[in-house]
């Protein structure tokens, strides 16, 4: 789970790291209220969106007078912000944060994220900030520094000093650099955070070290003990059928195709979106229906892939082990009854009381197409599918 | 032969009285898997499917020989439950929950770290379907008769995508020594590359077959441990060629976060290591067959 800057900031803040003052506007209003309220005379807009690269999609605005934050917060407010990590959909601002503008001395990289190679905590950091890691990585490796954290003991002293000097800062900052880069670690693992990256992390021209952006996501599986964290999700981030798809027990994925897809589990989903592909056609989303398939659960995710309406097509591809074809069957066509489904839909079942489950499709009256394979699925759904579009046009 | 489990191996069920651990305990006994009994703390001394309930795994190691167990216990328990294992000293563990915080299974790796290697308890999972020697036990939830006893080592993150290779094997008439799922957790017990060292041990096995997906460097390493260290032929199929960059697809694990981890990457990859590419999931059971049928 994504969360926003300012919150992250609020969380980096009780452990210790410095940042910049600032403060949370829903209106152009409360924007110059928050400005007026913060000394100096240069302010910095920021839209609160889950994405970085904000700045190049014009989402950070700095500005001299409070005329000029009203406006920013205006331009901004409501604005759907595209970056290359948004994806072409974009994200809604709802929210701004305003900052008091830093002189900047000097710009670095800090953070860390949970290696699945080494199992451990790695943090990650380079003299060179501001700009993405991954070009930098492709650019100039050997401008990464990376240490990796034992559990056991965690992050030790001598390995934020190590990286304290790999960031070229001198000794007058180094008590304050181990101490943000100790909080920053303190805060990844009390609160079951994935990832937390400070980029820029800024030595000011008064000597100070701030956190001038902050991005943290938390693990999804952890946050039944993390109450406090779980409150700061914010729907308005994600894709409003991924939200649906949750509330169900659902794991959906809204992608570009035509041709919705019903699955169980997450590998057989994946392989038979690749079918799809390899039979001329593109999906229109993943989901995975997961192990018990009820009725009522099976409703839900039909409703949920018809729900976009450029679906041409629907696959549904069950293999069965803890479920059982003949559940699958009465599910998906009393979905199909309910819903009064208008496009073609492709069924294959196989597993436990395969037969059984056939048996229902066949004598249920329903126009459903029927497979055996999956190859034999992804062509009959392709076909389908361009038989829909071929009316059409 | 087959590795990990047989029909003499002895198995407990931990978080064996809940719901989901009855189920389960009761379709493994019934496909004839040699359960010796169960662990629920406070319910120890209980009879439950006619076999002992035993406080500790400590107790069902020392009273019924318990060698191997199944993980049935709630997320926010689990990890607590393999490494309870792990101490008692089970030699094998197979985690089916699925949601287990990541940084719980830190812990947990890191715990079993501090066991000398040839002591060390493997576990594979979580977030898995179990393990399968056909025809002689299973230790998992998967749907016992589409597996066909035979020479094939299958490998996978995925349960029904494991589900699909075993039933189109089956339809082939090939058959499988041990199918071992490792989960689509970003930590897991076991790695592709572990399994395939037990599998290239295995005189029943003659070829592995690897199910792998986008995310992660795991594939690529199981790949290169096949080129350096193994003499059976490795076939492998990776699931994801649709999927996005940086979007999570289903499994915590698959997601394409950095350079080299799409399927079209991994497939590059895996085949300029000499790794045998199924090109499409309902070719796996025919590049099986056509691997063996060159042997």
């Amino acid at each position: 789970m994504n969360i926003h800057e300012y919150q992250a900031k609020e969380i980096l803040s009780e452990y210790g790291v410095k940042i910049a003052e600032g403060g949370l506007a829903y209106s152009a209003v409360e924007a110059v209220q928050r400005a007026r309220e913060i000394d100096g005379d240069v302010w910095v807009v920021k839209a609160q969106i889950h994405s970085g690269a904000r700045g190049k999609a014009g989402g950070i605005k700095v500005c001299k007078t409070h005329s000029e934050v009203e406006r920013a917060a205006e331009e901004l407010l409501g604005k759907n912000l595209v970056t290359h990590q948004t994806g072409p959909a974009g994200k809604i601002c709802s929210r701004l944060y305003i900052e008091a503008g830093t002189s900047i001395a000097k710009e670095m990289y800090l953070s860390f994220m949970i290696d699945r190679s080494s199992e451990r905590v790695i943090m990650v950091g380079s003299a060179q900030g501001g700009m993405e890691i991954e070009k930098l990585a492709a650019t100039n490796p050997e401008a990464i520094i990376k240490i990796y954290i034992e559990p056991a003991v965690g992050l030790q002293d001598f390995q934020a000093r190590k990286m304290a000097f790999a960031l070229n800062l001198d000794t007058s900052q180094l008590n304050h650099a181990v101490k943000t880069i100790k909080g920053c670690y303190r805060a990844l693992r009390d609160l079951d955070a994935n990832v937390l990256e400070i980029n820029p992390l800024v030595l000011t021209t008064n000597n100070e070290i701030v956190a001038l952006d902050a991005k943290m996501a938390f693990d999804e599986n952890a946050l039944f003990r993390r109450h406090k964290i779980a409150e700061l999700r914010d729907n308005t981030q994600v894709d409003s059928r991924e939200v649906a798809a949750a509330e169900a027990g659902l794991s959906y994925v809204g992608l570009e195709g035509d041709i919705g897809c019903m699955i169980n589990g997450a590998g057989l989903a994946m392989a038979t979106m690749d079918m799809i592909k390899l039979a001329g056609g593109e999906p229109a989303n993943f989901l995975d229906v997961g192990g018990g398939a009820s009725a009522e659960r099976t409703e839900k995710a039909f409703r949920l892939v018809l729900a976009d309406s450029g679906v041409k097509a629907m696959l549904v591809n069950i293999f069965a082990g803890i479920n059982r074809c003949d559940w699958i069957a009465e599910g998906v066509v009393h979905a199909v009854k309910n819903i009064d489904m208008k496009i073609p839909l492709v069924v294959r079942l196989s597993g436990t009381n395969v037969e059984e489950g056939r048996r229902i499709i066949a004598e249920s009256g329903l126009p459903i197409i029927t497979a055996d394979t999956l190859a034999d699925a992804a062509e009959k759904v392709v076909r389908a599918r361009n038989a829909v579009v071929a009316q059409e046009a | 032969m087959a590795i990990l489990i047989n029909e003499n191996t002895r198995i407990i069920v931990q978080g064996f009285t809940g719901k989901i651990g009855t189920f389960h305990a009761q379709e493994m006994i019934d496909y004839g898997s040699n359960v010796v009994g169960g662990v629920t703390p406070g319910k120890g001394g209980q009879t439950h499917l006619g076999l002992p309930v035993f406080n500790t795994v400590k107790e069902a190691v020392d009273q019924a020989g318990a060698e191997a167990s199944i993980v049935f216990v709630p997320p926010a328990f689990a990890a607590d439950s393999i490494m309870e294992a792990a101490d008692a000293g089970i030699k094998y563990c197979v985690s089916i929950t699925d949601g287990i915080p990541t940084q719980d299974m830190m812990t947990v790796k890191n715990f079993l770290r501090r066991f000398a290697k040839e002591e060390r308890m493997m576990l594979t999972g979580p977030n898995c379907a179990g393990t399968i020697s056909p025809e002689r036990a299973m230790l998992g939830i998967m749907p016992g008769h589409i597996y066909m006893r035979g020479n094939v080592g299958i490998v996978g993150r995925s349960g029904t995508l494991g589900y699909e290779a075993a039933d189109e094997m089956r339809m082939l008439g090939i058959g499988i020594s041990t199918s071992v799922g490792i989960g689509g957790d970003p930590i897991i017990g076991s790695s592709h590359r572990d399994v395939l060292e037990r599998l290239e041990q295995d005189p029943e096995t003659k070829v592995a077959l690897m199910i792998g997906e986008i995310g992660g460097p795991q594939e690529v390493e199981a790949g290169k441990f096949a080129k350096e260290n193994m003499t059976k032929p490795l076939i492998a199929y990776i699931a994801g060629l649709t999927a996005p960059e940086g979007r999570r697809m289903g499994h915590a694990g698959a997601i394409i976060s950095s350079a080299g981890e799409s399927a079209a990457e991994k497939v590059a990859i895996l085949k300029e290591l000499g790794v045998t590419i199924c090109p499409t999931p309902s070719l796996m059971g025919q590049t099986v067959a056509e691997v063996l049928a060159k042997m």
